[in-house]
């Protein structure tokens, strides 16, 4: 009895200890902010139903001057090195953009990137971002682009795809031989920053705060470079699993065997106080 | 040379080459321990099989692990984490092993004070353990920067410029100890070499030194009570097992211990395979950047105490600048356990905390307040919690200074 209670006492102290170093540490260091919000409420919501065959007859005129859209074979007009010279990022591929991303978010971006991504403070006059503003279409015909865009495929991009076109024009992911689109060089100048190598991101900065970080990098890193990608929380949840997918790809086999050491252990440690038993029964 | 006859065995063949069975009898058999222990008697068992999976995932490590700093980050997180078979589980397990080394440590160590096994023929125990915890702070710390992630660096350049405090001398030591003006690839080399053979050769003695110095004065017990352990273990010998007060090392204690060490173990593969980053910063898992301060440098919890009681002094005081004194107190902080047996004045009382009028309360303050500095080592100094680092490393440094007298004032009291 008296070794129950010695045990208790020893895991108090433990725990308090714990509870300091750990979970009450980590609320003052990093104060809670609200977590994503996928609703893109400051995105004035379309208001009309697009038209995909308008729509497609826009993007050609508009878009694939500088877009690639692969899942329909029309490859970009230039190579990302030439892209990066051109433009300081390399423009997206569209096959998946009207599916990834947010209705309301891309048509507010079609808009005014610079506002929705929340690069203000990166972009301006004396800095252009690389994506012109389309405010001279009417609702109608954004409508319409968003539209089609999200009518070019019909199957599920795949994790991978999701972050390649999301997230792998700057970044790279070298744990998966994936390297950025964009030259190191070019993004620097472009970003005023290095995109860093996400493949253990994951465990750098934990799902949780990937969450709402790709969802508002600003709201988490005051003037960071990264912008506020847009993603549909589905595409988001594709991104975040490629990424623990690369950077923690032994969680199954670290799961399954867990179980068998603890079991293991558990078995030890009633042999032995069975043993322990006995042979202290001699003595006591 | 003993005459050799033929053998009756392999083990006869060994004892008249090796004197196995003597050895044994010795070490085992017929070392004593006390009966009236608890399973806190058990911690430097643990310990011995903490370091034993320590060694042993370490050597694993060392096959694949690359000291350049180019290559350190990646062969620790991709090579060893993901293309090496089970390599994640030596890591984690080297890992989570590092900090419950730690746990056990100072588990080990505040049991030691409660019951006062460090007092009265017992000195060379507690001083031996002390050095055991330095050279472990010095694993830890070394072993710690070996993956060249972001807290790895940035604790190292902290903690190696804490150097350029030496009077006079300073700046040139700073640089001597990282073989470079700033934390860079010498400073790995050299800090693998620490890691993986010297300070574990260190280690090692250390720990055969601390054995050796337990055989005369005995292991302590619960009751703290001195008794003779000739006479008992004669009665042991000779079937009186009840009624003597120990028992051998083997194999009535290590039943216990064995018990002890399956109920901790089955805790570590749980910590090992489902909650590994409790013993990790994540911080570390981004590659160390020279161009980047992060927003908070703290070491790993087991040295936040001491890390308090350095930067716990923030101001400049009569005269004296604050960093010098903080140094002067984190150089105190380090040496004082060590100094604890001359500082408990009180030879004729070596009851257990519990049944001494003062010296108890000295004790729980003392653990309270080693867990106060625990928690602000790793809160931002600013504000409120500044003043909180300073009034708990005055309290630390008060509690030693007000030991002497206490226990002094605590023997007057048992004369009467």
């Amino acid at each position: 009895m008296k070794e129950i209670k010695i045990l208790a006492i020893v895991l108090f102290f433990t725990a308090v200890t714990y509870w300091g170093v750990e979970p009450y540490a980590h609320s003052q260091m990093h104060p809670h902010v609200a977590p994503a919000d996928f609703s893109f409420k400051d995105m004035e919501p379309l208001h009309v139903n697009g038209n995909v065959e308008n729509g497609k007859a826009l993007v050609e005129a508009n878009c694939i001057a500088c877009h690639s859209i692969k899942s329909l074979g029309q490859e970009a007009p230039m190579s990302f090195e030439d892209a990066a010279n051109a433009y300081g990022v390399v423009p997206p591929d569209l096959s998946h953009a009207g599916v990834i991303y947010d209705k309301n978010y891309l048509a507010g971006f079609l808009k005014d990137p610079v506002g929705a991504t929340k690069l203000l403070h990166k972009f301006g006059d004396t800095k252009p971002y690389a994506m012109p503003s389309y405010t001279f279409l009417s609702e109608q015909e954004i409508a319409d682009i968003v539209a089609y865009l999200g009518n070019i495929v019909s199957t599920k991009a795949s994790n991978k795809v999701v972050f390649e076109e999301a997230c792998g024009r700057c970044h790279s992911i070298k744990y998966d031989g994936f390297k950025a689109q964009t030259p190191t060089a070019s993004l620097k100048g472009y970003l005023g920053a290095e995109a860093p190598d996400v493949s253990m991101m994951i465990r750098s900065k934990k799902a949780e705060y990937l969450n709402t970080f790709i969802n508002e990098p600003l709201k988490m890193v005051e003037g960071i470079a990264m912008p506020r990608v847009g993603l549909t929380e589905a595409s988001q949840e594709q991104v975040v699993a490629y990424m623990e997918n690369v950077g923690d790809r032994k969680k199954a086999e670290r799961e399954s065997l867990g179980l068998k050491l603890i079991g293991f252990m558990a078995i030890f440690t009633l042999i032995a106080y069975l043993w322990k038993v006995k042979i202290w029964k001699e003595v006591e | 040379m003993a005459e050799i006859r033929k053998s009756e065995g392999f083990i006869d063949w060994l004892d008249q080459r090796l004197a196995v069975k003597a050895f044994m009898r010795v070490m085992m058999t017929e070392y004593w321990i006390p009966k009236n222990i608890n399973f806190l008697w058990a911690m430097g068992v643990v310990l011995v099989i903490l370091f034993g999976v320590l060694l042993v995932t370490g050597l694993l490590l060392l096959m694949y692990y690359k000291p350049d700093i180019n290559l350190a980050f990646d062969s620790v997180n991709y090579t060893i984490m993901q293309e090496v078979e089970y390599g994640w589980l030596w890591r984690h397990m080297h890992g989570v092993a590092a900090s419950a080394t730690f746990l056990i440590i100072y588990i080990h160590l505040f049991t030691g004070i409660y019951y006062g096994s460090y007092k009265k023929g017992r000195e060379m125990i507690w001083i031996t353990g002390m050095v055991l915890f330095i050279a472990f702070s010095a694993e830890a710390f070394s072993g710690y920067m070996l993956p060249w992630g972001q807290m790895s660096y940035w604790a190292a350049q902290v903690i190696t410029n804490l150097f350029s405090g030496i009077p006079v001398i300073g700046d040139d030591v700073v640089i001597w100890i990282r073989g470079d003006y700033v934390v860079a690839d010498a400073t790995l080399t050299r800090f693998f070499m620490l890691h993986v053979v010297l300070l574990p050769l260190v280690i090692i003695v250390v720990i055969a030194v601390h054995f050796y110095s337990l055989r005369f004065p005995h292991v302590n017990n619960q009751d703290s009570v001195e008794f003779d352990f000739d006479a008992e273990s004669k009665k042991f010998l000779d079937g009186d097992k009840k009624e003597s007060k120990v028992v051998p090392f083997w194999p009535v204690f290590l039943s216990k211990d064995f018990f002890v060490v399956g109920f901790f173990m089955t805790i570590f593969f749980a910590l090992v395979c489902y909650h590994f980053d409790f013993a990790m910063d994540p911080i570390n898992f981004e590659p160390a950047n020279s161009m980047k301060t992060p927003a908070h440098i703290y070491p790993e919890w087991y040295f936040l105490w001491n890390y308090e009681v350095l930067r716990g002094f923030f101001f400049d005081i009569g005269g004296m600048a604050a960093m010098d004194i903080g140094l002067i107190a984190f150089v105190i902080a380090n040496i004082v356990f060590m100094i604890l047996p001359f500082l408990d004045r009180n030879p004729m009382n070596t009851a257990p905390a519990h049944k001494r009028p003062i010296f108890k309360y000295w004790f729980w303050l003392l653990v309270c307040d080693m867990i106060v500095l625990t928690v602000y080592g790793k809160l931002p100094p600013t504000g409120m919690n500044a003043w909180v680092g300073f009034v708990a490393a005055v309290i630390f440094l008060g509690l030693f200074i007000a030991l002497p007298f206490i226990t002094k004032h605590e023997a007057k009291g048992d004369e009467q």
